[in-house]
């Protein structure tokens, strides 16, 4: 789903800060960035290079962004999609959001003001990176799975 | 082990699809065919099979019917005995179809939901053999916790 809110936050902070090259992943969204270099939808491979490259990542609360950022070590700055502005069926990434975000490496704005103000001071000084975890789930949990599996 | 079985293991993309990979362990060793959206993700589970279907989600759901059809063309190559998806929408519209087939299947609730079960995971219940939720507290009479992907 569009989620221009977050796509013109970033296309005017890039406008403020010129000489930083930012790059949006924009997907069916109406707004077309000016100051950023902008793709529809980046094939899996080429997102986790740019991600892995970026000095800062930001993106929406989807769990997709979230453990790509842990696995690539990266610190995330998320902006929640918010049912009312249809962003999304629901206000579920607020929930998500509020389960992360104590989490080191995890950021949360609460608005695009805030969103922009964190992105300048983490861009600045960096920011913490997340914890690395696991390359699989919990084996606890992976066991069941194939318990059930197995089962006749 | 037991005889090798067929497991589709199915998902939407994006977070959908990252948390379906790390349940790989579950079905390591059994005869698993992936099904997403998008094809790249190919790379993600080489040398296993990935086949993929068109999207669809309650802001578009007039194109039920696509993803209706590539489902049933997906069951027709692979025959699956278990099916485990991490939804959305259209994990569980292989589940309500799988059901005819007497097909075991699971469903394993987003992580991303942890205050309420997603509106898939509301339905479920009505076609999946077993339902999951991530967050202990979400865990309610036919809703299992079985664990979370992080």
């Amino acid at each position: 789903m569009p989620f221009d809110r977050l796509v013109r936050a970033m296309d005017e902070w890039a406008a403020a800060n010129p000489e930083v090259p930012v790059e949006i992943q924009i997907g069916r969204g109406k707004y077309e960035p000016r100051n950023a270099r902008f793709h529809r939808l980046l094939p899996v491979a080429a997102y986790r290079q740019k991600v892995a490259e970026a000095r800062l990542f930001v993106a929406h609360a989807g769990i997709g962004s979230i453990i790509t950022a842990v696995e690539a070590g990266k610190p995330l700055l998320m902006l929640p999609r918010l049912k009312a502005e249809g962003e999304h069926n629901t206000d579920h990434q607020l929930a998500t959001a509020a389960s992360i975000c104590d989490r080191p490496g995890l950021f949360v704005a609460a608005d695009t003001a805030d969103l922009k103000a964190r992105a300048a001071e983490m861009f600045a000084v960096g920011a913490t990176p997340p914890a690395a975890i696991a390359p699989f789930a919990d084996p606890g949990f992976t066991d069941r799975i194939r318990a059930f599996i197995e089962a006749p | 082990m037991p005889k090798p079985k067929r497991i589709l293991a199915i998902a939407s993309g994006g977070g959908h699809f990252v948390q379906l990979l790390r349940l790989r362990p579950a079905w390591e060793g059994q005869l698993i065919t992936y099904a997403t959206v998008h094809g790249a993700s190919a790379t993600d589970v080489a040398p296993m099979a990935l086949l993929t279907f068109r999207d669809v989600s309650r802001a578009d759901w007039w194109r039920l019917p696509l993803t209706v059809f590539d489902i049933l063309v997906i069951f027709a190559r692979v025959r699956p005995q278990v099916i485990v998806t991490t939804g959305a929408l259209p994990g569980l519209v292989a589940l309500a179809l799988a059901v005819p087939f007497g097909v075991r299947t699971l469903w394993v609730d987003s992580i991303a939901n942890s205050e309420v079960l997603s509106g898939s995971g509301g339905q479920a219940g009505k076609v999946a053999t077993r339902v999951l939720t991530q967050w202990p507290l979400l865990a309610q009479p036919n809703v299992e916790y079985w664990g979370s992907v992080l």
